[in-house]
């Protein structure tokens, strides 16, 4: 087996775990009582899952000014995915659409002025 | 540039020159040059004319940090980083897939130690990626982090978390030397950025 | 690389089927938003992997575009949430 096989192979096993994680993460939105549980699952496969396919896809194509772009793709989704997980958790947080029966240690709650307009859920 | 200011934040906004910074500039043009796939001296010269444009027309505040980074360090953080991805990954997963049981959540306060904007960024980023645990709401008065943590389970696996976000905190400071601290920034720059 | 093809194809579209279902279901706009959010994902890893398959490049400028506007969209939404002001407090 040449080397080129192996990166085939190696290409082809990152790119199947790649999807089963994103598999996964479409699990876990699915299945989990509240949001901020839910965005736990959605920050996973932008992270792990699409690392793992983008490093299979340079496995695949072996070119340098791919290999620059695809760094480029993991960096940009790496710094703008905490932005939006957190801006939406902290607008979730404060909507008071968390399931704080779920929660076995709250500290944040009582820091935060409450807002009588959103629905308790 | 700008006639009267409409609004308070805008009277202490910079001039547009001092949108360009060089480091941004150079960081656009070769976002540009990899765009077009190819070094020329075309893409280069389009890059940096583009490049020169959009820091006019989007002028950011200049960051001001001091930054003294060791190498060994930051990489040290950032093996430490993928492995720590790829561990929570796992567990979640593994949380994710058992189907019958409801995780036991937490929302745990971290005051970071050290008064660096810098370091609470990148904290906050990091711990936000690596999954299991998620930003809800950072103080930047007090440098206080509000984590939700998924699956915490008892008191014993929220202070597991909050230990590994002081190490995490200390790795990124040993990493990036910003101990010492950004310049105090005055209120009103703050609410213009 | 057929057998990987068909495998990452029928994973991904399992996974898009489920964020369809969490969208439609929501309840709340935020809901929705996040399952958008990986549904982009999603989006950006099929895209990938046909890139992988077929070894060409033409598709990897969509995907930088994809990771960076992708999350534009929650931000939005999150921004204009009710009770979600975006007000530090300082003074508290």
């Amino acid at each position: 087996m040449s080397l080129v096989d192996v990166a085939d192979v190696a290409a082809g096993v990152c790119l199947v775990v790649g999807a089963l994680l994103t598999l996964i993460a479409a699990i876990g939105i699915l299945r989990f009582p509240d949001l901020l549980t839910r965005m736990h699952s959605a920050t996973k496969p932008q992270v792990l899952g699409l690392l793992v396919i983008l490093l299979g896809l340079a496995l695949r194509l072996r070119e340098p000014a791919a290999l620059g772009l695809l760094v480029m793709v993991a960096v940009f989704q790496m710094v703008t995915t905490p932005i939006g997980s957190h801006m939406v958790g902290r607008a979730s947080f404060r909507a008071g659409q968390v399931r704080r029966d779920l929660l076995v240690v709250d500290d944040l709650s009582h820091t935060l002025p409450v807002d009588p307009t959103s629905p308790e859920k | 540039m700008r006639t009267a200011p409409q609004r308070p934040d805008e009277l202490s906004r910079p001039p547009r020159v001092a949108g360009l910074q060089p480091a941004a500039v150079l960081w656009l043009a070769a976002v540009w040059v990899a765009l077009w796939g190819d070094l020329s001296a075309f893409t280069v010269v389009g890059g940096l004319v583009v490049a020169v444009a959009v820091c006019l027309v989007f002028p950011f505040p200049r960051l001001r940090m001091r930054l003294r980074v060791r190498p060994l360090w930051l990489g040290w953080l950032v093996v430490r980083f993928l492995a720590d991805v790829v561990v929570a990954s796992v567990q979640v997963s593994w949380t994710t897939l058992q189907l019958r049981r409801e995780p036991r959540n937490a929302v745990i306060e971290v005051d970071l130690r050290t008064d660096s904007d810098l370091v609470l960024t990148v904290v906050a980023e990091m711990t936000s990626l690596v999954p299991g645990s998620l930003v809800v709401e950072a103080r930047r008065s007090t440098h206080t982090l509000f984590l939700h943590v998924l699956d915490a389970g008892d008191q014993r696996g929220v202070d597991k978390m909050r230990r590994q976000t002081f190490a995490l905190e200390r790795r990124v400071v040993m990493a990036l030397g910003a101990d010492t601290g950004p310049v105090q920034e005055t209120r009103s720059e703050e609410v213009s950025s | 690389m057929s057998a990987v093809l068909v495998c990452c194809v029928a994973l991904l579209t399992v996974a898009s089927l489920m964020l369809v279902v969490r969208i439609s279901w929501g309840p709340t706009m935020l809901d929705r938003v996040v399952a958008l959010d990986v549904l982009v994902a999603v989006v950006i890893c099929g895209l990938a992997v046909e890139a992988a398959v077929n070894r060409h490049t033409t598709t990897l400028p969509v995907l930088v575009v994809l990771s960076l506007l992708g999350f534009v969209g929650s931000v939005s939404v999150a921004r204009f949430t009710q009770g979600s002001d975006d007000v530090e407090e300082e003074r508290a």
